[in-house]
């Protein structure tokens, strides 16, 4: 399933190749048509990929090719291994975590994990915790600061299950303890909005001295089909919806409600994922080195203010 | 011989002569029962028929919990700002002004501290009549702040949640107070200063997914909705109806997330109890 302003893109790459493959087999030389060609193919691909509205980078940001947690996980790291289960209801499987080894920095890595195909996406509830997921996550975030690792979230979730044991086991609850409890850790947090920044979903692993969103991301209250189908009564206005609420990378940093933005490739995060994993170990290595540089008692503190700091009132 | 006998013949009133009973004299219950409004509110706004708790805000939780219903208010003329410039149907500003025309408040939230059964403490208390009881950057800064007072003067903090969650208009802003009032809530505990959570009708999203769900003593009155998802999202995603009584103060009891259910004629005496242990 291609999205609509990948469509011409894709018809012109398919078109070079077509041409390359007609002169490897005629002998004709089409090496100037070719040249041209991938002159206006790059040309229309950052046009297209600079002017995206908001809803087409929510588009990309659920892109099916899109790399998840894991993927990032086990390209940044050298030695990683998962650990399971929230230790009183079970394993959720939409929230992996677990000891990374980048180097000789050990990183506890906690994340939204979601499905590639059918199987997966079901096993993985389409990357919406229950409250053990949230649970576990709060159980390798303390096992972190007690062997004083720091914390890398990534944050990828349509939104915590909506669902009947969900709600019996406390879904709000297990979001809520999290963010209060992240506010305390004594060993540097650093969130990551790889793909979908879906509400308390979401900011219930999100609560970081440092929150990053890749470039081609959302994050907000609410997903834009949702905020259409309560404001304006219907699906149809999810565009509106999300230039409404500015939802995307620039304008959560343009606000101060992230920290930064980690750039993309050309075409999204998953035209390239070894150069986006780069990019994030690159972030994740230097806020670290920043932030245990910093005395544990004022990190803490800043982590604190900066969020009590986040509001615009008037008096 | 007929029982009454009219004395004067042919009284015609014309209709705009007719005298109405005003509106608002008397209060019908869910349960049909039919109640006068004084009445109603001499028993803390329960109907003492079938114990129905009708809904109230601000005023009459201050008039409820604070002795003699004196308070001091923190905060009064904080109001919303337009951060994010929102339009849907309307712009956002026109959605606050109609607001506190309909309610005579600025905003969903009052913030106030004084003395409850000689107790000082301070209380936050949500109105539900103002865009649903939404939380934006002003309930989060007013609980932020009441927060800080609780602290500043070792006085317990009491919030009163009654919101639909989130407010959508103030978006990714709106998102960070869910983070804003936890982070608080957990300098509150570093203080050794009591929390308590009174969840009543309705508390839903990310108010419950806050501090909500933050008390060191979560209390609710009875038959309240109150939960992360709101019915109508859960019944859509499971496809089926709810069982009855689910997401109700009652079901929230028997899962362990509540200490107790409280009538509301009794949150006072209760709460003043339970936080003159703590001395």
């Amino acid at each position: 399933m291609l999205l609509d302003f990948e469509k011409p893109i894709t018809e012109l790459e398919e078109k070079i190749t077509g041409m390359k493959t007609l002169a490897q087999q005629s002998g004709v030389d089409v090496s100037k048509a070719v040249d041209s060609l991938e002159k206006k193919l790059q040309k229309l691909k950052e046009e297209t990929y600079k002017n995206l509205t908001r809803w087409q980078r929510v588009q990309l940001s659920r892109h099916q090719d899109r790399p998840y947690t894991l993927d990032y996980i086990y390209e940044i790291t050298d030695e990683f291994v998962e650990l399971h289960g929230d230790r009183n209801v079970g394993d959720d499987r939409a929230m992996v975590g677990g000891f990374g080894a980048i180097g000789e920095q050990t990183v506890m890595f906690v994340g939204q994990q979601k499905g590639r195909n059918t199987k997966q996406r079901q096993e993985r509830n389409f990357g919406m915790a229950n409250p053990e997921g949230y649970r576990k996550a709060l159980r390798l975030f303390n096992l972190a600061e007690k062997f004083k690792k720091p914390i890398v979230t990534f944050i990828d979730t349509p939104g915590a299950y909506p669902g009947l044991e969900a709600e019996s086991r406390g879904q709000a609850e297990a979001i809520a303890r999290n963010m209060r409890d992240m506010s305390m850790l004594s060993v540097p947090v650093i969130c990551i909005v790889i793909g979908e920044g879906a509400s308390g979903g979401a900011i219930g692993i999100g609560l970081g001295d440092k929150v990053f969103m890749l470039e081609n991301t959302w994050y907000s209250v609410i997903s834009p089909e949702n905020c259409s189908a309560i404001l304006w009564r219907s699906w149809d206005y999810k565009e509106q919806a999300a230039e409404a609420m500015k939802v995307t990378a620039e304008d959560m940093a343009g606000f101060g409600l992230v920290d930064g933005i980690i750039k993309e490739p050309l075409g999204g995060a998953h035209t390239n994922m070894k150069w986006q994993a780069t990019q994030i170990k690159k972030t994740i290595l230097k806020s670290i080195k920043e932030l245990q540089s910093l005395d544990t008692e004022l990190m803490i503190e800043n982590r604190i203010n900066k969020f009590c700091g986040m509001g615009v009132v008037q008096e | 011989m007929p029982w009454f006998q009219r004395k004067d013949k042919g009284i015609q009133t014309p209709t705009k002569e007719k005298k109405d009973v005003p509106d608002g004299l008397w209060y019908k219950t869910p349960s049909g029962k039919i109640i006068h409004t004084r009445e109603l509110k001499s028993n803390s706004y329960v109907c003492p028929d079938d114990e129905f708790h009708v809904r109230i805000g601000s005023k009459e939780y201050f008039e409820i919990l604070f002795d003699k219903n004196k308070f001091t208010e923190l905060d009064k003329n904080m109001h919303s700002a337009d951060p994010l410039k929102f339009v849907d149907s309307k712009p956002y500003p026109d959605r606050i002004s109609a607001s506190q025309k309909k309610t005579d408040l600025k905003d969903a939230i009052r913030t106030a501290h004084g003395k409850m059964d000689d107790l000082d403490v301070t209380i936050g208390c949500m109105d539900f009549n103002f865009i649903g009881g939404s939380m934006g950057s002003v309930v989060g800064e007013k609980i932020a702040r009441a927060i800080d007072h609780s602290i500043k003067n070792k006085q317990p903090f009491i919030m009163i949640s009654k919101s639909g969650g989130a407010r959508m208009m103030e978006a990714g802003f709106s998102l960070m107070q869910m983070a804003k009032t936890s982070a608080k809530l957990a300098l509150l505990a570093k203080a050794n200063v009591p929390f308590i959570s009174v969840l009543t009708d309705p508390t839903t999203g990310g108010v419950t997914a806050s501090y909500a769900m933050l008390g060191d003593f979560n209390i609710a009155e009875p038959k309240a909705l109150i939960g992360f998802a709101g019915p109508r999202v859960i019944r859509e995603t499971i496809g089926k109806d709810l069982p009855k009584g689910f997401q109700s103060s009652e079901f929230l009891l028997e899962h362990g997330f509540l200490d107790f259910i409280v009538d509301r004629r009794q949150m006072k005496s209760k709460m003043a109890t339970l936080l003159r242990m703590l001395q």
